[in-house]
């Protein structure tokens, strides 16, 4: 293959850039120094666009499409910030807000939460919905983790960590709309003796909130570390 | 301090609804500081000053805590009636925070376990003189008008005197530069 004409060009927030047919939005515009927010995205894991915080223009379209899963294409003109945008991002978050039980001030992950960390850098003061609070269980049952469902925004970070990278697929998702949550092992509990659950805690390094925890860790001595994905990728890749 | 320096002055009143009065403490914090604040601003109506009765015209209300009963609701409401320029103070304001664990609940199970499952003696849910717990607690935009949100549990003191000496100067302070939920 001949690298050099398969070179796409695009201008992205008034800058020439070039990429490769394969690459997102994202990936180009973050090669390029352009930040674009994202939750459900992760380096190394493949991309859904569920939490759409990643939406960008395209000239000429009158949708907002998803950066994580929209290709390049030759002569594309793209904006990243915009007013219309930053009403969007705002509103999704002010919803994943609203939808389940964030109370930043009592949650493990206070102070390392992406959700908290971009309500501040998107200038989210409050919630203009009413809150939902629903009654939402937590799975203790696992001799090493914990699953609060108040604190998931379902951006199926574990699920596809537990499936593309361990292997084992003990994640996943039931339900629709309000009901969707994320479950172990058809609905059983994390911790049940006979759960395929390998105990590699990949889903917790991962998830951005406080949804999932390792047992006996809070706030300040729980930061995530999701950076260990990009290189067990290229190690793999390697061998 | 002169008459006309009284006259001048900004009246700043300060209310505690259902919170847990850490964002006063958290404003006392400004320690020194508030003497600098006192010379702009007079202190109207506090849990932390004496006058029992909110003023007919405030300037400027910073209110703690969520509203939880049909007194808060009550109390937020004449605030804003007699305020010009009401601000969230605090998540529990903000987004009703620790005080909305019970929404998934009800507050009948929390009477039942203060009042009854925790109590040695008397065990009886109050009728009187407590003020009748709403179903949901919620945040105090969604009763009233809010004209700046302050988060934070609590915000810190120099989230406080930065906040106060912006307004006072008649600035946009740049709240999220300065606090986050839960900080």
């Amino acid at each position: 293959m001949s690298a050099a004409t398969e070179i796409k060009t695009l201008i992205i927030d008034g800058k020439d850039v070039s990429a490769r047919p394969d690459q997102t939005i994202l990936d180009v515009a973050r090669e390029n120094g352009i930040n674009i927010p994202t939750l459900c995205h992760l380096d190394g894991l493949s991309d859904v666009g569920a939490c759409r915080l990643c939406l960008i223009e395209i000239k000429g379209q009158n949708r907002l499409l998803p950066a994580c899963v929209a290709r390049v294409e030759e002569g594309m003109e793209v904006t990243t910030t915009s007013e219309r945008i930053a009403r969007h991002r705002r509103t999704i978050l002010e919803l994943l807000f609203a939808e389940r039980n964030h109370i930043c001030a009592v949650c493990v992950a206070n102070g390392n939460c992406e959700l908290q960390a971009l309500a501040q850098q998107l200038g989210l003061t409050h919630v203009r919905f009413p809150y939902r609070n629903p009654a939402l269980a937590v799975d203790a049952s696992h001799e090493r983790f914990t699953c609060d469902h108040n604190r998931c925004i379902l951006c199926t970070r574990c699920v596809r960590v537990c499936a593309e990278i361990e292997g084992a697929h003990v994640w996943d998702v039931e339900g629709r709309g309000a009901d969707c949550k994320v479950i172990t092992d058809l609905a059983q509990p994390w911790g049940d003796k006979n759960s395929s659950c390998t105990k590699c805690g990949k889903c917790v390094q991962v998830c951005p909130t406080g949804a999932l925890y390792e047992k006996g860790k809070v706030g300040v001595e729980h930061p995530k570390r999701p950076d260990f994905l990009p290189y067990l990728n290229l190690m793999r890749e390697a061998q | 301090m002169s008459n006309s320096d009284l006259k001048t002055k900004l009246k700043l009143a300060t209310v505690w609804l259902d919170g847990c009065s850490g964002c006063h403490m958290s404003f006392l914090d400004l320690d020194e500081r508030i003497l600098e604040i006192a010379e702009y601003v007079d202190l109207v109506y506090s849990p932390i000053v004496d006058a029992k009765i909110y003023p007919g015209e405030v300037d400027l209300a910073l209110v703690e805590g969520a509203v939880a009963s049909v007194d808060d609701e009550l109390k937020i409401k004449k605030v804003r009636a007699h305020t010009k320029f009401l601000i969230a103070m605090g998540d529990c304001a903000v987004t009703a925070n620790v005080p909305s664990m019970r929404n998934p609940i009800g507050p009948q199970a929390i009477l039942k376990r203060a009042y009854l499952e925790n109590a040695s003696l008397q065990q009886q849910i109050p009728t009187i003189v407590v003020p009748k717990l709403l179903k949901v607690v919620r945040p105090i935009h969604e009763f009233v008008k809010v004209d700046l949100y302050l988060p934070g549990c609590p915000p810190s003191a120099d989230t406080f005197y930065k906040t106060l000496k912006a307004l006072i100067a008649g600035e946009t302070p740049d709240i999220s530069a300065m606090t986050r939920f839960g900080a």
